[in-house]
């Protein structure tokens, strides 16, 4: 296949970028689009051009660390696949592809289709764990927990943080990711005693980070390459305002 | 220099209570006086900084990925081993470390085996306190399944993703002691040198992979857990980041290099499909619970699989082992693989590769039941290869997966560096000449979370800050800055045609042609030949784009592929030298008439430990000798 590809290009956080334009050709479809991307920088080396940064590690879609916002689509327009999971044969012959970083005031650009992430890990920091310190572990049989529960939490526990939920809301909101942990926890027996705490100092986390609110558009959803339900959303809701009115009062 | 490994004395399943209870001590308000490196963030390195944060250490914790929770260990898909016998079948702390040691080919220490085996059992409880979602059976209890070279369930899962949850449990421990203050977390940061100042290790080199700044970090001790070396092949089921750089820099300021010749190549990995492939994707083990491996039974047949009868079927690993059938240990399903594509009997359009077939168990079981099992391989098989898996077989090939070599450490996990530890799959030390599924995560978490607290706490006792104590301006740290800049500017300066990818492709191809699934004398001398020649090319026609001060993948490739340039000779010095079949490494020269590895217990029982002598010097061979005092090596028999 031949491609013309428009690439946002951007030296580093301080400086302006702008889409180049790059053409490409006998493009297997059996290639997934990241080694698309890997055939265009031996390229652009061999004319001693500087290639095209973009974040990537294990390439089987779980790791979370591919981004990229293809076509206005974050991870591209195939359902619950990343990026580096997407393959060629999903575009045709001639395609015009735009290949743009995933936006959002929180994730900043540090160069060409890499960004800042760290926002994610500083709201797991204010409470996305269970306080288990290592060797006080009891014997994990002793507490069963109903098959559901563990499935449901399974459900939540799969996001692989990547952000896509971030760049795909109007709002730029993390709503998606940080109900997806609160989810998770809450739905264990073990995350019983942070479950207050937690809901709430990560949501003032997200917010001190700098992303949107949700406005219930659901972008994030149908994003997800991970399908992560927006029920977690509706579930953390519903921990919050539990959270907000049993916290302690000082009047 | 001997090589004193430290087990502790006593009878074996004594051995590390027995250390434990005599082990010296850092009293709690003095340990916050110590300063401690952990260089990577997968499960080795994120237990070991989240629980040295939580005793009180001052830990740095450095990764090159942008956040700690992507490590190489979130990819690990089938399971993690413990000894619970939950499922009531007969297992037992006795009986996982026997199955480890015999799975290794008795290449392993029994000390260090049976304790990761005790271990385990610690830590499935730990996993589940931080809030795994491990899959549960309808009681609610905890579920098993099987995986190669055993005849018990205890494996522990969560769906195909094991690896990830029990990372992001780490990472959740990790995060928490971040935010508490006693961890800081250095991401998109490379160790590019370790820093050895008055004949111990007391830091680290890096690179910012931001701004390209070069750092230097001081420490009472350095613990790397860096993972392996898989990536030699350049094909693997390895992250694209992995990399040998860490450990082989250790190695050249004089740790030692132990087995790096005992490689494992998975044998349930799709095959390669093109010449653009970056990466082969592996499909766990876990699905040969479910599905059975075969061939045509004629070479050339090339009817559709769903038309070949299964009288014209040969379902090999059932034939040949038929107590463990296909779930015959790695090594050994993986050369069986490729005996039967050389025969000319291999699948799919380059003729590599063999049928796995869920046909029957969905016949038996029905497809609900797969589905719940294994629905997200059978997805990640579809985008990859467009063929739909419950109607048609899978197509497997092998593929290089894990490395069992690594820097040797004592039983502390301790290198000969003093100061020096090495956990996870950078090390050497569990798992012989080829390890059993679910046991790297197992061997990780019990480094991190269990050992490496208790062993580095006895030797930070006996080497107390105020009395040694350590800064950046130390002449080693200058020293070992200059190396790493200048090493830089080489590579910048080089201005020839080639990208390190083009490099690292060819290195990968010699590597898996001569040194992969079957080596020969012949096979390896060549490799020995080819492998300086291309790295003479390397450092004259590499061309790296941009500058060092700034954000430069193009760079970060070059100085990895650049030690894989050195490192690739040491791989097929340990394989030439080793005279035998062991495990992972099968050397033609030595099988019988039935094509099984035949080790040679007289002259191999040892851990060959390399010692770095210049770059392109044979290195120093150290031994260290296994002395089997419970387990009577025999013959590895899977039949
Ligand atoms: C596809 C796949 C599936 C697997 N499935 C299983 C399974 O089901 N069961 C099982 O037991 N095992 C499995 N394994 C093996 C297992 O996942 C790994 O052996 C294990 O996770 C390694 O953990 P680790 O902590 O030692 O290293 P890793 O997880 O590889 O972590 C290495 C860390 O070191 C850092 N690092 C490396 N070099 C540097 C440097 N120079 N500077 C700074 N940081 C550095 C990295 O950033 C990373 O944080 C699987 C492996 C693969 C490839
Ligand atoms: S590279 Fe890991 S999810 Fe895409």
């Amino acid at each position: 296949m031949n491609l013309t590809l428009h690439i946002w290009r951007q030296k580093n956080a301080e400086t302006r970028g702008k889409m180049v334009r790059y053409k490409l050709a006998d493009v297997s479809p059996d290639m997934s689009f990241l080694e698309m991307l890997d055939v265009l920088n031996e390229q652009l080396i061999d004319k001693g051009e500087d290639p095209i940064a973009f974040d990537h590690d294990c390439r089987e879609g779980i790791c979370g660390m591919c981004s990229l916002v293809i076509n206005g689509q974050a991870h591209g327009p195939r359902r619950a696949t990343t990026t580096c999971q997407l393959h060629m044969r999903e575009f045709k012959n001639n395609a015009e592809i735009y290949i743009e970083p995933f936006r959002a005031g929180a994730f900043p650009v540090i160069r060409d289709l890499v960004v800042d992430r760290t926002a994610f890990d500083r709201v797991i920091q204010a409470g996305g764990f269970i306080a288990a310190n290592t060797g006080s572990a009891p014997d994990a049989n002793s507490l069963p927990i109903a098959r559901e529960k563990a499935e449901t939490a399974m459900d939540a526990a799969a996001c692989i943080g990547c952000g896509a939920c971030v760049a795909a809301c109007k709002n730029a909101s993390a709503m998606l990711f940080v109900a997806a942990k609160v989810s998770h926890l809450g739905n264990l027996p073990q995350g019983q005693p942070g479950r207050n705490d937690r809901v709430l100092n990560m949501v003032e986390a997200m917010d001190a980070e700098g992303f949107g609110n949700c406005t219930n558009y659901f972008e994030c959803e149908a994003a997800c390459p991970k399908e992560i339900s927006v029920k977690f959303i509706a579930q953390m809701n519903r921990d919050y305002v539990k959270a907000s009115l049993s916290k302690p009062s000082y009047v | 220099m001997t090589l004193d490994s430290r087990i502790p004395p006593g009878p074996l399943e004594d051995k590390w209570t027995n250390f434990r209870q005599k082990m010296k001590l850092v009293a709690p308000n003095n340990r916050r006086k110590y300063r401690v490196i952990v260089v990577g963030s997968g499960l080795a390195g994120g237990a070991a900084a989240a629980t040295l944060g939580q005793l009180g250490y001052n830990v740095d914790c450095f990764c090159f990925q942008d956040s700690p929770r992507r490590a190489h260990s979130i990819a690990a898909q089938g399971g993690i081993n413990a000894g619970k016998n939950y499922q009531g079948d007969g297992d037992s702390v006795y009986r996982l470390f026997y199955d480890t040691i015999k799975g290794g080919d008795f290449r392993a220490r029994e000390a260090n085996v049976h304790r990761l085996a005790e271990i385990s059992l610690n830590i499935i409880d730990q996993c589940v306190a931080l809030g795994v979602p491990f899959a549960r059976d309808y009681g609610g209890l905890l579920a098993n399944r099987s995986f190669g070279g055993a005849q018990v369930s205890r494996t522990f899962y969560a769906r195909g993703q094991t690896g990830q949850q029990l990372l992001l449990g780490c990472y959740s421990a990790l995060e928490r002691q971040i935010a508490a203050g006693t961890v800081e977390m250095h991401t998109r940061s490379e160790m590019l040198d370790l820093v050895i100042a008055d004949g111990r290790a007391r830091g680290i080199i890096t690179r910012d992979l931001v701004t390209g700044a070069i750092e230097r970090h001081a420490a009472d001790a350095v613990l790397l857990a860096t993972g392996g070396y898989g990536t030699v092949f350049y094909l693997s089921t390895n992250a694209a980041g992995c990399n040998v750089t860490a450990a082989y820099r250790a190695y050249k300021r004089g740790a030692y290099f132990a087995n790096p010749c005992y490689t494992q190549i998975h044998p349930t990995c799709i095959p390669v499909h093109g010449e653009h492939q970056s990466k082969l994707t592996l499909m766990s083990e876990s699905l040969r619970n479910d599905g059975r491996v075969w061939v045509p039974k004629e070479a050339g047949d090339k009817r559709p699989p769903n038309q070949i009868p299964d009288e014209d079927r040969d379902y090999y690993l059932e034939r040949k082992y038929p107590s463990f059938g296909n779930l015959a240990p790695r090594d050994i399903a993986s050369r069986a693989a490729k005996e039967a594509c050389d025969a000319g009997r291999g699948v799919g359009e380059y003729g590599r590769g063999v049928y796995l077939d869920f046909r029957d168990s969905i016949n038996r079981l029905g497809r609900k039941t797969i589905e719940d099992r294994y629905s997200n391989l059978f997805e990640m098989y579809e985008r990859i290869t467009d063929e739909n898996p419950y109607e048609t077989p899978m197509r497997i090939y092998p593929a290089s997966h894990y490395t069992m070599g690594g820097l040797w450490v004592d039983y502390h996990l301790m290198s000969n560096i003093p100061g020096l530890f090495v956990l996870g799959e950078a090390n050497f030390s569990d798992h012989g000449a080829n390890r059993l599924g679910a046991s790297a995560l197992m061997q990780g978490l019990a480094d991190g979370f269990f050992v490496i607290s208790d062993t580095l706490g006895n030797f930070l006792a006996d080497h107390k800050p105020d009395q040694d104590p350590i800064d950046t301006d130390h002449a080693a740290f200058a020293e070992a800055e200059g190396e790493v800049t200048q090493k830089i500017d080489r590579l910048l300066k080089i201005g020839g045609r080639r990208s390190a990818d083009s490099f690292h492709r060819e290195l990968g191809q010699i590597v898996w042609e001569h040194c992969g699934m079957a080596r020969t004398k012949e096979g390896l001398e060549a490799a020995l030949e080819k492998i300086p020649a291309l790295r003479e090319e390397f450092w004259q026609n590499l061309r790296v784009t941009g500058f060092g001060d700034e954000f430069n993948i193009a760079l970060e490739k070059a100085g990895r592929v650049a030690d894989y340039m050195e490192f690739a000779e040491i791989l097929c010095n340990d394989a030439l030298h080793r005279d035998e079949s062991c495990g992972g490494h099968f050397r033609e020269e030595h099988q019988d008439d039935e094509g099984e590895a035949q080790r040679n217990d007289d002259d191999f029982m040892y851990v060959a430990a390399w010692e770095y002598q210049g770059v392109g010097e044979k290195p120093k061979l150290h031994k260290e000798e296994l002395n089997y005092e419970v387990v009577k090596p025999t013959k590895r028999s899977y039949k």
